[in-house]
């Protein structure tokens, strides 16, 4: 009979599903960075003037910013000169239909299980599809158009919709907010665009699907989603990569805006490379996601399932401005091999009686690194402000480790916030229990994992629940103590 | 059914089993009775394989197969069910599922399919009267918050529902009132029929009043030092195992005037 060390062992060993190369002409841009490349991004947009001096601000600002380091995170630096800004599928001048799409863009898509023939898709669920630095095809558009929604890449909503993108973008992440935002500012390339007409309730799920292919190069996209006075969207995100031995750096920024009585529900399942185990290569996956609730009555809610990626460091969060606001965070982050993740989320209380709730679920294996890091901050004007936090970690071995950073800024008397955390480890008595009622090792390990999750998994769409259960089983396969 | 031969179990290099024998066939139930520290917890779980303890000789036969051999799975998966002293917390798995994906762990290896939802649903609603437990228990986490008693008659429960060869109740009375009592021991008995053996293993001779043994054994120091009928557990009740400690030689008639 093997110690439960040693089981731990077995268990730490996954395959990575998504990890083929598409071989695709691509028109990529040399690696390296300067003003120029920021110029070439834009000019190969065709993007209007606006734009052009929002990257160049940015691109200007970031040269004076430095990465942050306050992060729970190891690695070697990253040399922002041997990447490349740019990289899309060749002949990608616009493709109208699904004809003129690269029938090895689509059969790539048809093996990450994301069929972009509107016919053969999930009912109800509308995809935009990005492929390194382009969005390759959005489906259910005119269906969607019917109702006034606009669901298209960011590029497309920049020469159709520029008066939206003017008003809204960098209205929640401002382009000098962080180190990596401002990259992403200076050099985005493409990501999806979401207009909600008021009192519109969305009548699909829109998704994004993202996806790496080229080696060497990072994936910077932008996502802005605006939800006007009553209406509501549910938002879902996806993301895989090849399997590489090189680091790739994934840098997008994510805005969400809710007006008077919206809602917006955004959730991710995120499963970028997370490197072989003796962690070489996988993705270094660093966002900003944000939303504001503007309007009084509104509701934003963050659900993520972080699987994948060799480092993690994201932190969605919710500006509360509007009185009566709501801020939701529901998190299941598992690091495994030697992943690292610090992510957790802020919860700004501005307005009156705004409310948040942040639960987040941490599971470390293998030698992998959790680190929950979250702040609540009340403000002055933001009476019976009321917030609750609970962060749990489950550690799987030995050589793993979970850490939770909590920070609470309360500047009004009337706020009440809670904070609960708890540590628990799989234990070996748990085990034993369902391995005699005749499960195997890995059922009973993928069970009591999921009932570890189970409250954020609840708040995932049906499709979505389905799929992150079973990445969290593959990302476990072999890791039974 | 189950044929223990010469076996010898120890924990981190202690030994706890010294030379254990014993038959159980089809049908018949056995009590294990002795003080505490005598090997019977130990024996329950070597027989279910738990991680810890090693077996350094002895064997272990059940139903014609080399029990030892086998995984903690397959032995539950070919009929071995431990109802367990301290059954576990598994937070935000409800019983119910706990349940349907142990008893399909079950039928897979046996060859027959999962049991459809509604099939499922009518068998555990068959079977959750006979522990008198309400039907919201099935949707609570499993035995979270439960009480000792709920604990005790959730493991009945499992057991009825897989419905093995061979159940073995380690001190499934510690902690119960006599109502909770009763309420198992219920469970218990109307699942004993011609194709089931059950091991009852208890400290007291409370439980045997209720599920009556063919067989009693007592264990001292990791040896099986007397065995009899359901009267041995009387006189036990009677004189206390320092009776038996006394007389090591075991199998002998009590001492005069008993």
């Amino acid at each position: 009979m093997g110690s439960p060390a040693n089981d731990i062992d077995r268990l730490v060993k996954r395959e990575y599903k998504e990890g083929f190369v598409t071989d695709i002409d691509s028109e990529t841009l040399p690696p390296g960075l300067d003003e120029g490349v920021v110029r070439a991004i834009s000019e190969k947009k065709r993007e209007p003037q606006f734009m052009l001096d929002w990257r160049l601000n940015a691109y200007r600002h970031w040269l004076t910013l430095t990465e942050p380091q306050w992060a729970h995170v190891h690695h070697e630096p990253i040399d922002y000169q041997a990447i490349s800004y740019y990289s899309a599928p060749k002949d990608k001048d616009g493709p109208k239909s699904l004809d003129e799409v690269d029938p090895k863009l689509l059969e790539t898509y048809e093996k990450l299980g994301i069929p972009l023939e509107e016919q053969k898709m999930l009912a109800g669920v509308a995809v935009d599809a990005v492929f390194d630095s382009v969005s390759v095809k959005t489906t259910f558009r005119e269906k969607l158009a019917e109702v006034g929604v606009i669901f298209c890449s960011i590029s497309e909503a920049l020469q159709e919709h520029p008066d939206l993108v003017k008003q809204y973008l960098g209205s929640v992440v401002p382009a000098g907010d962080n180190f990596y935002a401002a990259l992403n500012s200076a050099v985005f390339s493409d990501g999806s665009f979401v207009y909600i007409p008021k009192g519109v309730r969305c009548p699909m799920e829109l998704s994004t699907y993202f996806r790496i292919n080229a080696m060497n190069t990072g994936q910077f996209e932008r996502t802005l989603i605006i939800a006007d006075e009553g209406s509501y969207v549910s938002y879902l995100e996806g993301c895989t990569a090849p399997m590489r031995d090189e680091n790739q750096l994934h840098a997008a920024v994510v805005e969400l805006i809710a007006m008077e009585g919206a809602q917006i529900k955004y959730s991710t399942v995120q499963n970028w490379y997370p490197g072989d185990e003796q962690g070489r290569g996988g993705i270094y996956n660093f966002v900003t996601k944000r939303g504001a609730c503007r309007g009084r009555n509104s509701k934003i809610s963050w659900t993520q399932v972080e699987t994948g990626s060799a480092i993690t460091w994201k932190y969605p969060s919710v500006l509360l401005e509007g009185d009566n606001s709501v801020g939701e965070f529901y998190s299941v982050a598992l690091t495994n091999n030697w992943q690292q993740a610090d992510t957790g989320t802020k919860m700004v209380h501005i307005g009156k009686n705004t409310s948040s709730t942040i639960i987040s679920k941490g599971i470390s294996a293998g030698h992998g690194q959790n680190a929950y890091r979250g702040l609540v901050k009340v403000l002055n004007k933001a009476d019976n402000a009321r917030n609750y936090s609970q962060c749990d970690s489950l550690l799987m071995g030995d050589r793993c480790g979970a850490h939770t950073f909590p920070y609470i800024e309360v500047k009004n008397p009337t706020a009440q916030v809670e904070h609960e955390a708890t540590t628990s480890k799989i234990s070996v008595d748990q085990l034993f229990y369902c391995r005699q009622r005749g499960l195997s090792e890995e059922d009973a390990v993928s069970m009591i994992v999921n009932g570890f999750c189970k409250e954020v998994f609840k708040e995932l769409p049906m499709e979505f629940a389905v799929e992150a259960r079973k990445l969290l089983e593959i990302s476990l396969e072999g890791a039974v103590g | 059914m189950l044929s223990i031969k010469n076996l010898h179990a120890s924990v981190e290099g202690t030994p706890i089993l010294k030379g254990i024998d014993l038959d159980v066939a089809a049908g018949e139930v056995h009590a294990i009775m002795g003080p505490n520290g005598s090997g019977k917890s130990t024996l329950a779980n070597v027989i279910a394989g738990r991680d810890g303890y090693d077996v350094t000789a002895g064997k272990v036969v059940f139903r014609g197969k080399n029990l030892l051999e086998l995984p903690v799975e397959e032995r539950a998966c070919e009929g071995i069910f431990l109802a367990f002293q301290y059954p576990v917390e598994i937070p935000g798995v409800s019983n119910l599922y706990l349940l349907k994906t142990a008893l399909n762990s079950i039928r897979k290896h046996r060859g027959l399919n999962d049991l459809s939802a509604v099939e499922f649903l009518k068998l555990i609603k068959e079977k959750i009267k006979l522990v008198e437990m309400k039907e919201e228990f099935l949707h609570r986490s499993v035995n979270e918050g439960f009480s000792g008693g709920e604990k005790k008659r959730n493991e009945i429960l499992q057991l009825a529902v897989l419905e093995p060869s061979l159940a073995i109740l380690d001190e499934t009375d510690s902690g119960l009132d006599i109502d909770a009592l009763k309420v198992v021991a219920n469970g218990v008995n109307s699942l004993r029929d011609e194709q089931r053996a059950m091991i009852v293993v208890t400290h007291y001779q409370r439980l045997l009043d209720y599920i009556i043994p063919d067989k009693v054994h007592v264990m001292a120091n990791g040896r099986i030092v007397k065995s009899g009928d359901k009267s041995l557990a009387l006189e036990l009740e009677k004189h206390g195992y320092a009776w038996i400690a006394q007389d090591p030689g075991a199998a002998a008639a009590p001492p005069a005037g008993s």
